[in-house]
């Protein structure tokens, strides 16, 4: 039995569906329309693979002006259209439904332009994260963002989704990193937010854009902040043989003023399931491990790290292995970049992915470990330590409705208890169809009232990722 | 002058503005209250609302890196509070004072409302990078919250960016939580003389390109002073800047021989660039503020000089441009506005006597389809208009 429920197709236009095609094949280039069951198959899910719907057609533009023409031609229509980058939501922001259109981007994926002295890129929404680092990495510059799925997620994507990943408490969010879009509304109208300098004019449209989950646009083309490299970076796995001590050590750094790029957190269970994918010889006889990774010049490396390495040892650990080459760099962090990988060859599992204050992190574990066990189940746990978004892996098997319910149970329980303690619901997967019910948890009615007229400005007919974000019942009383 | 409400807490405000809705009655608001106003001027309205009588911090935990504050605690009181603990805003806020001759303390409202952010803004983002949690009144008199507490959050649409900066005509502000960051160890500055706005932005851009820890970077032309200071701030660890200051040094080399600045000097030149001290008198001079790519900012401003007597100098590697324009009788607007036509860039007009203020756009015009956009999320704010209407653009 799964939770998540799916609005009733509009049997209107699932009538209209041959004529919709044929007037679609007028508005894109024939290779960019996908419409036969074999092939939409690939569009059906997301990362959230235990949902899936077939869409009414695929269409891949391959510029902004035939992502207009679409979507002015949706809007006049009253067909729903659903965004889609690479499809690697956890949250299910990408799944479709049977009377919308998805409008993949990954026939967008050219670089535009490349400026080191104003320290930009410009680059079409459905370019890869990592395609851009590899871009400029050349020249020793990179972008900021890095979640872990950069290999396939697009920049679209982490636009909607607001994207982080472990160098994030250094280097920030893609809303910190992103400077400029060019974006299609639903009536097909293009408009440019931002650019190629700080700060845009008017009111912060582009703030409000990042995360938005595709409910206001789309978006074609994006101008991102590029940084220079530091001269070395170097990450340190520290063991502890609690849990409490890797959570007190890591308030300890921060309260001593040191900001490292990055603090990876992983519990016993995580550590197994990563080390027997990857190898990267975490130590198995703790609790609890620490990546924590720290750049600059060789001399200011050493004596940052020896300030970590104090506290972490002040805090119990047992283990403390400094990365001496760019092959033991690549194997700690291959572990921390696998886990989910990994995680998925001996389970299924649900990643949550609520914030909480740093402060609280050790008994939300505790809390988190007794909540799975009342489900009767397993959990790992992989995070930022360093800003307290944590991501409990609930681990179950598919295969088993029941026991599907109890991770989906499991979940809410959890994602309940880090609002509860201050924290959220989401710290950057997106709420998408996953979290949708729960946001009565976090906001109460005025709070969603009024982020749906806002909503509600851009798209006045609700025809962008319909049924994504807000609670089903909600949009009528908005 | 007009009657104004106090209120003590956001029930208080929301009534206040619940009642001004009623009466189709618009209000002007205001942090401390006594500026001269900032924006389009809002004409003679009956009442206005101040949040001074909501102060204090309302949240404060630093091993976490958060504070939280009412809209009304003056900057310097959250400034104390995190010093105590050795931390700092990250994004540096400016003291308008010296720049409107006023004496009102700048509230942290105020700051939010403006988006106000200084030269480490650079390294470290704005205000609204800063800014993670707001609770507001809107125009409706709702009390709505987005954000909160915690670092990364995208749990439903961010009304926190699009409110900072919204110089209150969405909803006034009643608490506002930041992340914060522990002050450098060290700062100090690189300095490199005599050298015009071309090659002093090419040297500027080049340490903004490399990895030494750069917080600042700005540039004084020869017309403001004596002679021209080009000059770049490192922030971090005792070893880190003592590195970067020397690698600086070396890669400056075909640019000059650098100097360094340290202590009180490196820290007053800081706190100049921060509030365009040097433009800030004679007070009938108007005050733009340019917004832009720091390679393109020398051609503009030779372009403007060739046809307006100015005073200027470039913060943000060049990407901030302060001028203050010489007795033109619409401030310059057409000159200024002209001259980033194809830069894609945007120009804000500061300082004006009212009466110009009132004739010309003071915030970049909109481009119809994102005018349209900013009309819509007004009326769904506030839509009674009773809040600054008309203080960012006519009709918003
Ligand atoms: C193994 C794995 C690891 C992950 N690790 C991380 C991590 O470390 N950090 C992190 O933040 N996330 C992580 N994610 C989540 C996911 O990769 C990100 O959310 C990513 O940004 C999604 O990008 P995508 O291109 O796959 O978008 P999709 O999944 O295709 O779409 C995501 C959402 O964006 C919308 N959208 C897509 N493109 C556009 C566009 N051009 N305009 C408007 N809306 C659009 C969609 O409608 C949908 O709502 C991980 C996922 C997986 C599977
Ligand atoms: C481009 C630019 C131009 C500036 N021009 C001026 C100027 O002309 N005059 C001036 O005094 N300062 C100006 N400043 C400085 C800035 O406004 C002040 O530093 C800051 O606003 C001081 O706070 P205050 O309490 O004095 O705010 P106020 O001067 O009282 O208010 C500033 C703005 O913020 C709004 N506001 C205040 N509190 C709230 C709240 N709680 N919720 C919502 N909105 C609120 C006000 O309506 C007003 O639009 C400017 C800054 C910038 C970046």
């Amino acid at each position: 039995m799964s939770k998540i429920r799916f609005t009733e197709p509009n049997r209107e236009i699932l009538a209209r569906r041959d004529s919709i095609i044929n007037d679609l094949t007028r508005l894109v280039d024939p290779a960019g329309l996908i419409t036969s069951a074999d092939e939409c198959r690939a569009y059906e899910t997301d990362a959230l693979t235990a949902y899936r719907k077939m869409p009414l057609a695929v269409v891949l533009p391959k510029t902004t002006e035939e992502v207009s023409a679409v979507l002015k031609y949706c809007h006049d229509t009253g067909v729903k259209v659903v965004p889609r980058g690479a499809g690697t939501s956890l949250a299910g922001g990408a799944i479709p439904s049977e009377d919308a259109v998805v409008l993949g981007l990954s026939k967008m994926n050219r670089v535009l332009a490349v400026n080191y002295d104003d320290r930009f890129i410009r680059v079409e929404a459905g370019v890869t994260n990592l395609s851009v680092t590899a871009v400029v990495a050349e020249n020793g510059f990179f972008y900021g963002p890095d979640p872990s799925s950069q290999l396939a997620c697009t920049i679209g994507g982490n636009i909607a989704n607001n994207s982080g990943g472990a160098h994030c408490l250094k280097y920030g969010v893609t809303t910190n990193n992103l400077l400029g879009v060019r974006m299609v509304l639903i009536d097909g109208s293009i408009i440019d937010l931002g650019g190629d300098y700080l700060d845009s004019a008017g009111l912060d449209l582009l703030g409000l854009v990042v995360g938005s989950e595709g409910q206001l646009g789309i978006v074609t083309e994006a101008t991102l902040r590029i940084l220079k490299s530091a001269e070395g970076a170097r990450p340190v796995l520290f063991g502890f043989p609690s849990c409490e001590g890797a959570g007190k050590a890591v308030a300890d750094v921060i309260a001593a003023g040191i900001i490292p790029v990055a603090i990876e957190y992983m519990d016993k269970a995580a550590i197994e399931i990563c080390e027997a994918f990857a190898k990267a010889g975490y130590p198995l006889d703790v609790e609890a491990l620490l990546i924590v990774e720290v750049e600059g010049s060789d001399a200011e490396m050493d004596a940052t790290l020896a300030d970590i390495t104090a506290i972490a040892r002040a805090n119990g650990a047992t283990t403390v292995r400094e990365s001496r080459s760019a092959i033991e760099t690549a194997a700690i962090w291959k572990g921390r970049k696998s886990a989910f990988g990994a995680t998925g060859r001996v389970a299924d599992y649900l990643c949550m992915d609520g914030t909480v204050p740093t402060g609280k992190l050790s008994y939300v574990l505790a809390e988190i470990s007794k909540i799975v066990q009342r489900h009767g189940l397993r959990v790992a746990n992989v995070f930022h330590a360093g800003d307290g978004n944590i991501h409990p892996l609930i681990l179950y098997n598919a295969n088993d409705p029941s026991q599907q319910s109890k991770a989906e149970a499991a979940g809410d329980d959890i994602l309940r208890l880090c609002v509860e303690v201050g924290g959220c619901l989401t710290g950057e997967h997106g709420v998408g169809i996953e979290k949708r019910d729960l946001m009565r948890c976090q906001f109460d009615d005025a709070d969603l009232a009024q982020q749906i007229r806002v909503r509600a400005a851009f798209d006045p007919r609700w025809l962008l990722n319909t049924d994504k974000v807000f609670p089903l019942d909600f949009r009528c009383q908005g | 002058m007009t009657d104004c409400y106090k209120p003590r807490d956001e029930c208080g405000l929301s009534s206040a503005i619940k009642d001004a809705a009623t009466a189709k009655m618009p209000l002007v608001v205001r942090g401390a209250g006594s500026k001269s106003a900032m924006g389009r001027p809002l004409g003679g309205y009956a009442m206005s609302l101040t949040t001074e009588r909501m102060r204090g911090v309302s949240l404060y935990e630093p091993t976490e890196l958060v504070i939280g504050a009412l809209p009304g605690t003056p900057v310097s009181e959250i400034d104390r509070m995190l010093a105590k603990h050795n931390q700092m805003l990250p994004f540096e806020p400016m003291d308008h004072r010296v720049l409107f001759g006023t004496s009102a303390e700048p509230t942290i409202g105020g700051i939010v409302a403006g988006n106000v952010s200084g030269p480490r803004r650079i390294a470290v983002g704005a205000c609204r990078d800063s800014l993670i949690g707001v609770r507001l009144v809107t125009g409706r008199g709702d009390v709505v919250k987005s954000g909160g507490r915690v670092m990364k959050n995208v749990t439903g649409l961010d009304l926190v960016k699009l409110n900072c900066g919204a110089w209150g005509t969405l909803g006034v502000l009643t608490e506002v939580i930041f992340k914060v960051l522990p002050k450098p160890a060290r700062s100090l500055s690189v300095g490199l003389g005599g050298m015009n706005d071309t090659t002093a932005i090419a040297a500027l851009t080049a340490a903004l390109g490399s990895s030494f820890a750069v917080s600042a970077a700005a540039h004084i032309p020869a017309s403001i002073g004596s002679d021209s200071t080009t000059i770049v701030r490192l922030e971090g660890s005792d070893g880190s800047v003592a590195y970067g200051a020397r690698e600086l040094a070396k890669l400056w080399r075909s640019f000059g021989r650098a100097e360094l600045i340290e202590g009180d000097e490196s820290a007053n030149l800081w706190l100049r660039v921060r509030d365009a001290h040097w433009l800030a008198q004679p007070m009938d001079r108007s005050i733009w503020r340019l917004s832009l790519a720091p390679s393109k900012a020398p051609h503009v401003l030779a372009d403007i000089r060739q046809k307006l007597g100015v005073r200027y100098f470039y913060d943000w590697g060049g990407g901030l441009v302060w001028l203050a324009v010489v007795g033109a009788d619409d401030a310059g607007a057409s000159v200024v506005r002209e001259a980033m036509v194809n830069t894609g860039g945007h120009a804000t007009l500061v300082r004006a006597s009212s009466e110009i203020r009132r004739r010309i756009d003071v915030f970049e015009p909109l481009p119809p389809a994102v005018l349209k956009l900013t009309q819509e999320i007004k009326k769904c704010f506030d839509p009674d208009r009773v809040l600054n209407f008309g203080r960012m653009y006519a009709g918003i």
